[in-house]
C-alpha cells in the first residue's frame, strides 16, 4: 500500500470535520429563499378573498409603481403582530396589495376589522397555489414587485419595527 | 441523593477510566502484572457507570421533578413503561447510556478475554479507556443528566408523543448496543497497531463482538424501518434520513468487518484491510451518533441542535479517529503480508463483498453530508433524496447480491473446480422468475424486475453450502451464514415486490362509501372520536374484504395534549401475502374524509429478512462461543 492512500482515510476526515466545524460555527439559517425574486410574478388570477374588496391577478402588480404583495393568513398568529407595521407602511405611501392563504371570507374580514385593514385588493388562495407560485414557503411573508412585475425582494416572517427601514430602502430601490 | 449518588458514582468512574489508561501506558516491562490491575478497574467502571444509570432510571419511575432531565422529558401521568424509556429518549440520558453500555463492554473484554497476549489486550484496554474517558468528560462537563430544578415544576413536560411507542421504546438501546459493540473491535485494532500484533488471534478476539453488534445493529435497523413504516403513515418503510442512514453507515462497515475478520482468522489475510474496516465501523457509530445528537443535519427525527455539546462531540471524534487512523498510517507499513490466494477463491469473492460494501458506505456517506459540504463550498442549500440513494444503491446492493450466488460455495486459497454447476440452482431459478416476471408483469421497472430475479435466485443458492454436507454435523456457523444469506434474498424480495406491485389510492370518502384498492373492496363505515390514556383520536372504522371474511380496520389521527402535537396512526392488516394499509387524513369538509390506501403484496418480506437476518448472526455466535466445547465432544465420540 503506498504512503498517500494509506492517510487517505484520514484527509476524509479532516474534510469531515472541517465542513461539520464550519456548520456548527456559522449560525443556522433556516430561511429558503424565493427563487423567485429577479423574476417576473408567476401568473395568478385569485378570487376576491372578502366582499367588497377586489381580488388579485399579475397584472395588478405591474402598473408602473412598486407595490408590496403581503402573504398573510387570519389563522396565523405572527401576522397579527406585523399587522400595525402594515398599517404604517402603508401611511408612508406604499400600496399595499395581500394574498390570503387557506382561510375563509368571514374570518379574513374579521381578522381585518380587528387588526386594521391597509391592504387595496385581496385574492384568495384556499390551496395555496399562489403562495408556491410566489417562492413563499409560511405565512407572514411580505414581497416588493417593482413597477414592471418584476418581483425585487422577500422578507420572510413578521415585519417588526427594526425591518421598517430597510424594507424602506428596498422600496425605494424598486421605484 | 439517589441524583447526587448517580453522579457521584459517574465522577468515580470517570477517575477509573483514567486510572486504567494510565496503567495501559505503563503497561510494559512487567507482563502480566499490571493486567490485572487493569481487569479489576475496568469492572470497577463499568458497575459504576451502571449504577449512574440505574439511578438516572430510578429518578424517571419515582417522577422527580426537581430533576431538570425529569422535568423535561416526563410527565407523572404517563405510563411506566415510558417513564422507563424515557431515561434514554433524551440527549443527556442516552449519551449516560451510551457510555454504560461502552464501559460495561470494556469490563466484559478484561475478564473474558483471555487468548490475546497481555501486552496487546493493555493497550486495547488503553483504548478503550480513552474512548470512555472523554465520553465521561462530555457527560460530567456538558450534559449532566442529574441537574436538578429548583424550584420543582409540579408537573414534567412530557415526552415526544411519536416517542410513545413500546417498539421505540427499546429502538434505540438496541442501535446503542450495536455501535457501542464495535468500540471493541476499534479498541483492539488500535491494541494491535500499537504492538504490531495484527493476525488471527486479533481477528479471533474481535470476532464475536463485530457479530454481536453487528446482530444488534440489524435488528435494530429492522425495527426502526417497521416503526417508521406504521408510524410515520406515509406507507413507506425506509426514507434515506440522515438519521437512517447515521445508523445504516455503521451497519454497511460491520457487515464488511464481519466478512474480513474471518478471512483474517481462518487465512491470516486482508490484515490492513480489516484494521481499517474495525476503525472505521466505530468511526460511522461516532459519527452517526454526532449526527443525530447535533442536529447537524436537517431530519425528521428532530433533536434539539445545542452548538456547545455540537462542538465537543465534535471534538472528541476529531481526535479519536483522527489518532486512529493517523496510527494505522504510521504503523500498517509494518504489518506482514498475508496468505497470498488467487482470484477465484473464497477471499476474492469476500475482497469483491468488502469493495462494494465500502462503494455503498462511501455512498450513503457523500450523499448524507453532500448538502453540509454544499453549503459550506457554495452557500447553496439542497437536499439528497431517495432518486440518488435509490440508484446509486440499489444496482450495487444487486451486485452484491450477485456475488453471493457463489463465493459462500468457493474454497480458500483456490478453487479449480468447474463454477457452473454449483451456480445452476440459482440461475435455473433466476431464469425461471424472469420468464414469469415478463410473462405476467410486463410493465415493472428493471430494478424491481432485477430484483425479484436475483432475490429469487439467492433463495436456492444461498441453501447450497449445505448440499453434500450432514445437516447434523454441519456447523453452526455454517447455518448461521446460510440463513443469514436467505434473509438477504427474502428481504430482497420484499423489497422487489413492494417497489414492483404496490398500489396506492388517495380517496375522499363518507361514511358509507367504498373505495377500491388492489383485490380489496374498503367501504368507509364511520369516523367517531374515542379517548386512551394521555391523548384523544378520531378512529375511522374500515371494513376490508377480498372476497371472503372481513378485516375491520381502525386508522386513528391522535392529538397528544403534552405536548399539542397530531400524530397519525396507520391501521395495517397483514395477510399471507402482504399488507393493506390505511390512513385517515383530514376532514375535506361536508362529511367527507380523506383515507389513503396502499396495498402493498409481501411487503412483510422486507422485516422477515432482516430477522432472518440477524438469527442468522446469532446462530453464527452461538457457533463461534461454544465452538470449543462443541468440537471436545465430538472429538471423544470419534475416539470411542
Amino acid at each position: 500500500m503506498n504512503r498517500a492512500l494509506r492517510f487517505l482515510p484520514l484527509l476524509v476526515l479532516i474534510v469531515f470535520v472541517g465542513a461539520v466545524a464550519w456548520r456548527l460555527s456559522s449560525t443556522a439559517d433556516e430561511k429558503i429563499a424565493s427563487k423567485m425574486i429577479g423574476q417576473p410574478v408567476p401568473a395568478i388570477a385569485l378570487a376576491p378573498a372578502v366582499p367588497g374588496k377586489p381580488g388579485l391577478s399579475s397584472t395588478d402588480l405591474a402598473k408602473g409603481q412598486p407595490r408590496l404583495v403581503n402573504v398573510f393568513a387570519s389563522w396565523c398568529v405572527p401576522c397579527v403582530a406585523e399587522a400595525p407595521l402594515l398599517s404604517e407602511l402603508r401611511l408612508r405611501g406604499m400600496p399595499i396589495d395581500a394574498i390570503a392563504v387557506r382561510d375563509r371570507a368571514e374570518d379574513v374580514a374579521a381578522f381585518l376589522d380587528r387588526h386594521g385593514d391597509p391592504f387595496e385588493r385581496i385574492g384568495a388562495d384556499p390551496q395555496s397555489q399562489a403562495q408556491l407560485a410566489l417562492g413563499s414557503s409560511g405565512v407572514p411573508e411580505t414581497f416588493i414587485v417593482d413597477g414592471r412585475g418584476i418581483i425585487r425582494y422577500q422578507h420572510m416572517g413578521p415585519i417588526e419595527p427594526g425591518d421598517v427601514p430597510s424594507l424602506v430602502a428596498q422600496w425605494d430601490a424598486a421605484k | 441523593m439517589i441524583a447526587e449518588a448517580g453522579l457521584a458514582a459517574l465522577w468515580l468512574a470517570a477517575a477509573l477510566a483514567a486510572l486504567q489508561l494510565a496503567l495501559a501506558f505503563g503497561l510494559g516491562g512487567h507482563q502480566g502484572r499490571s493486567i490485572g490491575t487493569i481487569r479489576a478497574v475496568a469492572l470497577g467502571q463499568g458497575l459504576l457507570t451502571l449504577f449512574a444509570f440505574g439511578a438516572l432510571i430510578e429518578l424517571f419511575l419515582r417522577s422527580d421533578m426537581s430533576v431538570a432531565l425529569v422535568a423535561e422529558n416526563s410527565h407523572s401521568q404517563k405510563p411506566w413503561l415510558y417513564k422507563f424509556a424515557g431515561a434514554w429518549g433524551n440527549h443527556e440520558g442516552s449519551m449516560l447510556l451510551w457510555v454504560t453500555v461502552l464501559a460495561l463492554a470494556g469490563a466484559v473484554v478484561a475478564l473474558f478475554e483471555r487468548r490475546l497476549d497481555a501486552k496487546t489486550l493493555g493497550a486495547s484496554m488503553g483504548a478503550q479507556a480513552a474512548l470512555a474517558l472523554g465520553f465521561f468528560a462530555f457527560l460530567l462537563l456538558a450534559s449532566n443528566p442529574f441537574e436538578r430544578l429548583d424550584p420543582a415544576p409540579l408537573d414534567g413536560r412530557g415526552l415526544n408523543p411519536l416517542l410513545q411507542d413500546p417498539g421505540l421504546a427499546f429502538h434505540p438501546p438496541t442501535l446503542y448496543l450495536g455501535y457501542v459493540g464495535l468500540s471493541v473491535a476499534f479498541s483492539l485494532a488500535v491494541g494491535g497497531l500499537i504492538r504490531g500484533n495484527v493476525g488471527p488471534a486479533i481477528a479471533r478476539a474481535m470476532r464475536p463482538w463485530v457479530l454481536a453488534a453487528w446482530i444488534l445493529l440489524t435488528l435494530g435497523i429492522t425495527a426502526g424501518s417497521y416503526w417508521a413504516y406504521y408510524e410515520l403513515g406515509w406507507g413507506g418503510w425506509w426514507f434515506w434520513d440522515p438519521v437512517e442512514n447515521a445508523s445504516l453507515m455503521p451497519w454497511l462497515a460491520a457487515t464488511a468487518l464481519l466478512h474480513s475478520v474471518n478471512v483474517l482468522a481462518a487465512r491470516g489475510g486482508l490484515r490492513a484491510w480489516t484494521m481499517m474496516l474495525a476503525l472505521i465501523a466505530f468511526s460511522m457509530s461516532m459519527i452517526g451518533t454526532f449526527l443525530v445528537r447535533s442536529g447537524i443535519l436537517t431530519s425528521v427525527h428532530a433533536f434539539a441542535v445545542d452548538p456547545l455539546r455540537g462542538t465537543f462531540i465534535l471534538a472528541l471524534l476529531a481526535l479519536y479517529i483522527g489518532a486512529a487512523l493517523a496510527l494505522f498510517g504510521l504503523r500498517i507499513a509494518h504489518v506482514k503480508e498475508g496468505a497470498p490466494f488467487e482470484i477465484v477463491s473464497r477471499e476474492g469473492g469476500l475482497v469483491a463483498n468488502n469493495l462494494l460494501l465500502s462503494v455503498i458506505l462511501g455512498t450513503v456517506f457523500v450523499g448524507t453530508l453532500y448538502p453540509l459540504i454544499a453549503e459550506a463550498v457554495s452557500g447553496e442549500k439542497l437536499s439528497v433524496g431517495p432518486p440518488y440513494f435509490d440508484s446509486v444503491a440499489s444496482p450495487l446492493a444487486l451486485a452484491l447480491a450477485g456475488l453471493m450466488l457463489i463465493v459462500p460455495q468457493l474454497k480458500w486459497r483456490r478453487d479449480a473446480k468447474p463454477i457452473l454447476p454449483r451456480l445452476a440452482p440459482g440461475l435455473l431459478a433466476a431464469l425461471a422468475i424472469l420468464l414469469a416476471s415478463i410473462l405476467l408483469a410486463p410493465s415493472i421497472g428493471l430494478l424491481p424486475r432485477l430484483g425479484l430475479v436475483i432475490g429469487g435466485a439467492l433463495v436456492p443458492a444461498s441453501l447450497m453450502p449445505l448440499v453434500g454436507r450432514s445437516l447434523r454435523r454441519a456447523p453452526l456457523t455454517i447455518w448461521g451464514m446460510v440463513l443469514a444469506h436467505l434473509g438477504v434474498a427474502v428481504a430482497i424480495l420484499g423489497t422487489a415486490s413492494d417497489s414492483a406491485f404496490t398500489q396506492e389510492r388517495l380517496a375522499v370518502a363518507r361514511p358509507g362509501d367504498r373505495v377500491e384498492v388492489g383485490p380489496w373492496l374498503i367501504e368507509f363505515r364511520d369516523v367517531l372520536p374515542i379517548a386512551g390514556p394521555n391523548w384523544t383520536a378520531l378512529e375511522a372504522e374500515l371494513r376490508a374484504s377480498r372476497g371472503s371474511g372481513v378485516a375491520v380496520m381502525r386508522p386513528q389521527s391522535r392529538f397528544f395534549s403534552e405536548p399539542p402535537t397530531i400524530t397519525n396512526e396507520a391501521a395495517i392488516h397483514t395477510g399471507w401475502n402482504g399488507q393493506l394499509y390505511a390512513v385517515l387524513g383530514e376532514e375535506a369538509g361536508e362529511g367527507r374524509w380523506q383515507l389513503r390506501l396502499w396495498w402493498k403484496p409481501f411487503v412483510t418480506l422486507i422485516w422477515l429478512g432482516g430477522l432472518l437476518i440477524a438469527l442468522g448472526g446469532t446462530l453464527a455466535l452461538i457457533g463461534r462461543l461454544f465452538r470449543g466445547r462443541f468440537s471436545i465432544s465430538f472429538g471423544k465420540r470419534g475416539y470411542a
